[in-house]
């Protein structure tokens, strides 16, 4: 219990509090009748002050790394700077007070947001149709598989279930696949650190259903080969999906429509540049090409003729993915961001991700080992490097991302994708100075120094932070994943007399 | 404008001569010159960047459109208008929560790790369960997902009962779910006249077995539904009980959990989220301590350090899908961290007798609401002996969709029309933030349009 | 250097099987122990189950890392190791002793000798 805001918890003491009851009074037990069962005996809820709730949170806020103390170089996520104008304008009475059932001419402004934003993604991707609905990129995937499917199955070939997806993917891609019923086929990687288009070829057939595929790959690299690959897949009566997770490479450059893709999800919570709040609220807009838009969750925003706007419901679709129309406030700042960009700006953000990405590389590779490299060819987004020639001194990459805790950053993305040894996934983001650049490279080069000369420094990182290594053990074999009323109860009396 | 870039054309000469290239071009080879897109400038260039201020603008513009926003709200079905306490936002809009990446360095992120064991303590405690996960998207894929759960850990039945009463939105999103999933059959279960699950028909489709029961409680109509009895009903059956729980009447009601509940469901926005039009908000989900195993989603738990110092971690993730990949428990990665943390706030500043205040508040005022509503002429209730915790479904004497339009008119969002119940059918409620003079006001708006006799234009 | 003791047969997926009266003995090598780390969380198959050989009976999981267990034969499930349920470190500690499985009776004994040999395990691993 002990720094919880349990506590803090004692009889009598409260928050805020609501207006008198200005009402007639209704008894519950007897409104409710003898078989509607009241609640007995307390919630558990802590009992605290507004002074001692702020004190907490903060409290336990700044045991956290955040974007605004410095860089987070972590691969596949596009860690960029959040624009404040985005939460104030996602926080306007005007836009976040409706009730979601409220008529479409009562939402006149939200619609309009939402159908630009469409309209903008549709652009960025080169599809034609969009879902906003897709809560995160997973449920982005889901729904991307289900029309897919759907398309098939409309089409009397039910038979194609299958998946075909690189040993590289993210295991999203995977994850998903089973929700939607299909199987995975993996295919693997040739010794650019792309897709081997051979062993596709030999494994598209009748029972294929499509491809996923993230462009640039989970190595940072872009599938020169794209064309083929979506003509293979075609070829075989298959459909072409991008995970769009490293959109951030390519805005402005390349679009899925025009390289063979079908489909695609975006994360708005990466490429543009909705924060992402600890793990979350995301969201994952779907992009289509015409033939499977007639599948795409309901409903949808359309324009009228006369230039307002409505929801418009899909017979065909595949049904709705959340309970309302998606995760609004999200959209609100997706619009904001891209508004204020506007299509040169947004061309810039990724060429200068891919100039800091292979900037980092290019300082980096002296020091650590980059698989898959390619004499002359250079990366997007990011890159990834392996730990090996550390590891072979006893020094994990584990022990590296931890070590760079104890410099004041964060860790690049480890371990994946699966497909490297030791891996250390770093992506810079374009919102990154060249001297914050500079200090990672400093801080990487300081931390292959020290496993070089002093490996125990590294070991037995992290030491700097507010916790040291944690005993994840212990925390599989012995959950302790709520505070239990008993366990607070026994802390109490423990703590005994100064509790009061 | 700026695209929030750093760095300026000296520093970009610097990298790339550390590069060793000419131009930011040279670095984009690999793209084929066939993928490159020509049309996206042509396409964009009719957006030209903004300003700040411009932005702004251009925001509050669309803000002022939305004239929902002024309204009055008496719509209930899934989304409420509650008080949120200044308080909340504060804590979310502090760099530290909002600006986080999700905690997998878990030394570098302890606040956001322990806001959610705390999120998970007081959902377990609400639900009457032993445990809870981190969130999931909102309360309708949560139900989804719990329907997966006991899908999965069903032992040769193929059968998912729902009852008839659920929202009918969740329901939606249930049937995506299951859509072409491994041959799973979902059933409704009907409702009785007085709204709530009909027990015999429910003996009679649990006949033979079922992978799982999912009943709303109180269910979307507003009734309470009789949870006793259920859970030996579908434990008989080899199958699991789901309740999509509403959280403000978990506040008054005996919890799922006491019920005999295995999985607990719903939404969070009633506690501290703006209604935001539908999200984002956070689902919850929390079930017995022997399926924490099979439970999707993000669960952090509690552990210690080098140093024996109290800590957090996320905790069982070889479930999850970045590890088990095919065969992980769920999709899902990105859930709604922000939200389970305004959850958190909000249940910390109401409080154990706050939360209970509003809960009685909603109660009361819906049944103010109710008495004034039925006292109009050619009014009644659809399920007049059917107790209802803060919502319920009245029969209006005029189509219920005019009806909603005309009083928008007047400034009120009057409920959400129930077709499924009659034309005239309208779900409202009341929550703690109503006053009496704008129920007053409302019911007197009802009864003058019911005088005129709904004319609808 | 992990421990391939002699009087074991094995698979390729790194199980290892012991016959005595009928019974089948089963578990994971040292070496898979090894590889996977601190053991947290056994899942084992219910006695009476019918198994195949090569079929996923079970499942070990580390904090990172979980993998299937497959059957060395066909036959049925006699009892499985239920004081690993509580202390799933056993199969850490004594992955040949403590830390066995599952108890199987194979349809047919002579399936035993088809498995690998203690040196062919040890050639596998040496690849």
């Amino acid at each position: 219990m002990k720094g919880t805001i349990f506590e803090h918890s004692r009889q009598g003491k409260r928050g805020p509090e609501l207006p008198a009851l200005d009402v007639p009074a209704v008894d519950p037990a007897s409104a409710l009748g003898p078989e509607a069962a009241l609640r007995k005996g307390p919630i558990g809820l802590p009992e605290v002050t507004e002074n001692e709730v702020m004190r907490h949170y903060v409290t336990v806020s700044v045991r956290n790394y955040h974007l605004e103390r410095g860089m987070y170089p972590l691969g596949s996520c596009t860690m960029k700077y959040n624009p404040k104008l985005h939460e104030t304008l996602a926080r306007l009475p005007g836009l976040c007070g409706l009730h979601p059932s409220l008529p479409d001419h009562a939402v006149q402004g939200t619609l309009e947001i939402m159908h630009r934003l469409g309209e903008a993604l549709c652009e960025i991707t080169g599809f034609e149709a969009v879902t906003l609905q897709p809560a995160a990129g997973a449920q982005g995937e889901l729904t991307g598989l289900l029309l897919i499917r759907s398309y098939h199955v409309e089409n009397g070939q039910d038979e194609r279930r299958e998946i075909l997806m690189p040993d590289s993917a993210h295991g999203t891609n995977p994850a998903s696949c089973a929700l939607a019923g299909m199987h995975v086929i993996n295919v693997g990687s040739n010794e650019r650190g792309e897709v081997d288009v051979e062993d596709l070829a030999s494994k598209v057939g009748p029972r294929t259903a499509g491809l996923m595929l993230t462009n640039p790959n989970t190595l940072g690299i872009f599938e020169s080969r794209i064309e083929e690959i979506a003509a293979v897949v075609h070829g075989a009566g298959g459909l072409v999906y991008m995970d769009g997770a490293n959109m951030n490479a390519l805005m402005g450059i390349a679009r899925p429509g025009d390289m063979g893709f079908d489909v695609c999800h975006l994360n708005l919570h990466k490429t543009f540049s909705t924060p992402h709040g600890g793990g979350g609220p995301g969201s994952g807009p779907v992009a289509c090409i015409p033939g499977l838009a007639p599948f795409l969750p309901g409903p949808c925003v359309r324009r009228r003729e006369d230039g307002s706007y409505e929801l418009a419901e899909r017979a065909t679709g595949i049904g709705r993915m959340l309970a309302w129309h998606g995760q609004i406030g999200v959209l609100y700042k997706a619009w904001a961001y891209i508004r204020s960009l506007g299509a040169e700006g947004l061309r810039e953000v990724s060429e200068n991700a891919v100039l800091n990405a292979n900037y980092l590389r290019a300082r980096l590779r002296e020091r650590f080992e980059l698989p898959y490299a390619v004499e002359g060819r250079h990366c997007m987004h990011e890159f990834v490097l392996s730990g090996d020639r550390q590891a072979a001194r006893g020094v994990k990459t584990l022990d590296m991302a931890k070590r760079l805790l104890d410099y004041g950053l964060h860790a690049p993305t480890v371990y994946f994708p699966l497909i490297v040894h030791e891996a250390l996934m770093v992506e810079p983001t374009e919102t990154e100075s060249l001297e914050s650049l500079d200090a990672f490279v400093e801080a990487m080069l300081s931390i292959a120094r020290e496993v070089d000369e002093e490996p125990g420094l590294v070991t037995d990182a992290p030491v700097n932070t507010p916790v040291l290594r944690l005993d994840e053990v212990r925390a599989a074999r012995d959950l302790d994943v709520v505070l239990t009323v008993e366990a607070e109860r026994l802390a109490r009396e423990e703590a005994g007399g100064e509790a009061g | 404008m700026g695209s929030y870039i750093p760095n300026g054309p000296a520093e970009r000469d610097r990298m790339l001569r550390a590069i060793g290239v000419g131009s930011i071009e040279d670095l984009l080879a690999s793209v084929p010159s066939s993928c490159r897109s020509c049309r996206l400038e042509d396409a964009l260039r009719m957006l030209p960047p903004a300003s700040e201020l411009e932005v702004t603008r251009e925001f509050e513009r669309a803000a002022s459109l939305n004239s929902g926003a002024e309204t009055v709200c008496f719509a209930g079905g899934g989304a409420y208008d509650h008080f949120i306490p200044a308080a909340v936002d504060h804590v979310l809009s502090r760099s530290e929560f909002y600006t986080a990446y999700t905690p997998y360095q878990a030394e570098a992120s302890q606040g956001t790790l322990q806001c959610i064991y705390e999120f998970q303590t007081m959902i377990a405690r609400l639900t009457g369960m032993d445990v809870a996960n981190a969130s999931m998207y909102d309360g309708a894929s949560s139900v989804a997902e719990a329907a997966l759960v006991a899908m999965r850990s069903s032992r040769g039945s193929s059968r998912v009962l729902v009852a008839g009463s659920l929202n009918p939105r969740w329901l939606e999103v249930l049937r995506t779910y299951m859509m072409h999933g491994s041959g799973f059959e979902l059933c409704e279960v009907p409702f009785d006249e007085s709204g709530r699950l009909d027990t015999a028909a429910l003996l009679e489709l649990a006949g033979g077995s079922l992978a799982a029961l999912v009943v709303q409680q109180p269910n979307y109509f507003g009734v309470i539904e009789d949870l006793s009895g259920l859970s030996e009903t579908c434990h008989q059956a080899g199958g699991m009980l789901i309740v999509a729980a509403d959280p403000v009447a978990m506040a008054m009601l005996e919890p799922p959990g006491a019920c005999g509940a295995d999985l607990v469901a719903g939404e969070g926005q009633s506690m501290g989220m703006p209604m935001c039009y539908g999200g984002p908000w956070a689902g919850f989900m929390a079930a017995r301590r022997d399926l924490i195993r099979k439970l999707p989603g993000r669960i952090i738990g509690a552990t210690v350090d080098r140093a024996g110092q109290r800590g957090y971690v996320m905790t069982l993730q070889t479930r999850e899908q970045h590890i088990r990949r095919e065969k992980a428990t769920s999709n899902i990665c990105t859930n709604q961290a922000l939200m389970a943390l305004a959850t958190s706030v909000y249940l910390s500043l109401m409080g154990e007798t706050g939360f209970r205040e509003v809960a009685l508040h909603c109660f009361q005022k819906s049944h103010y609401l109710c008495s004034g509503m039925t006292g109009l002429d050619g009014v009644s209730m659809v399920f007049p002996d059917s107790p209802f915790f803060r919502e319920f479904v009245v029969e209006l004497p005029i189509p219920a969709e005019a009806a909603v339009d005309r009083l928008l008119e007047q400034g009120y969002l009057a409920g959400i029309p129930v077709p499924g119940l009659g034309s005239g059918a309208l779900l409202m409620t009341a929550t703690e933030k109503r006053t009496r003079a704008e129920i007053d006001a409302l019911v007197a708006a009802f009864g003058e349009l019911i005088a005129e006799g709904g004319d609808t234009r | 250097m992990a421990t391939v003791p002699a009087d074991l047969r094995f698979t390729e997926t790194h199980e290892w099987a012991r016959l005595a009266k009928g019974e089948l003995t089963m578990g994971i090598t040292d070496y898979a122990q090894e590889e996977m780390g601190e053991i947290v969380m056994v899942e084992l198959p219910e006695a009476e189950a019918r198994v195949r050989k090569g079929e996923a009976i079970g499942s070990i999981e580390a904090v990172k890392t979980a993998e299937d267990f497959y059957s060395p034969v066909d036959g049925k499930v006699l009892r499985v190791n239920e004081k690993l349920q509580s202390s799933p470190e056993l199969v850490n500690q004594s992955p040949y002793e403590q830390g066995w499985l599952v108890v199987i009776v194979p349809e047919d004994e002579k399936s035993f000798e088809q498995l690998l040999t203690p040196e062919q395990y040890k050639q596998h691993l040496g690849e």
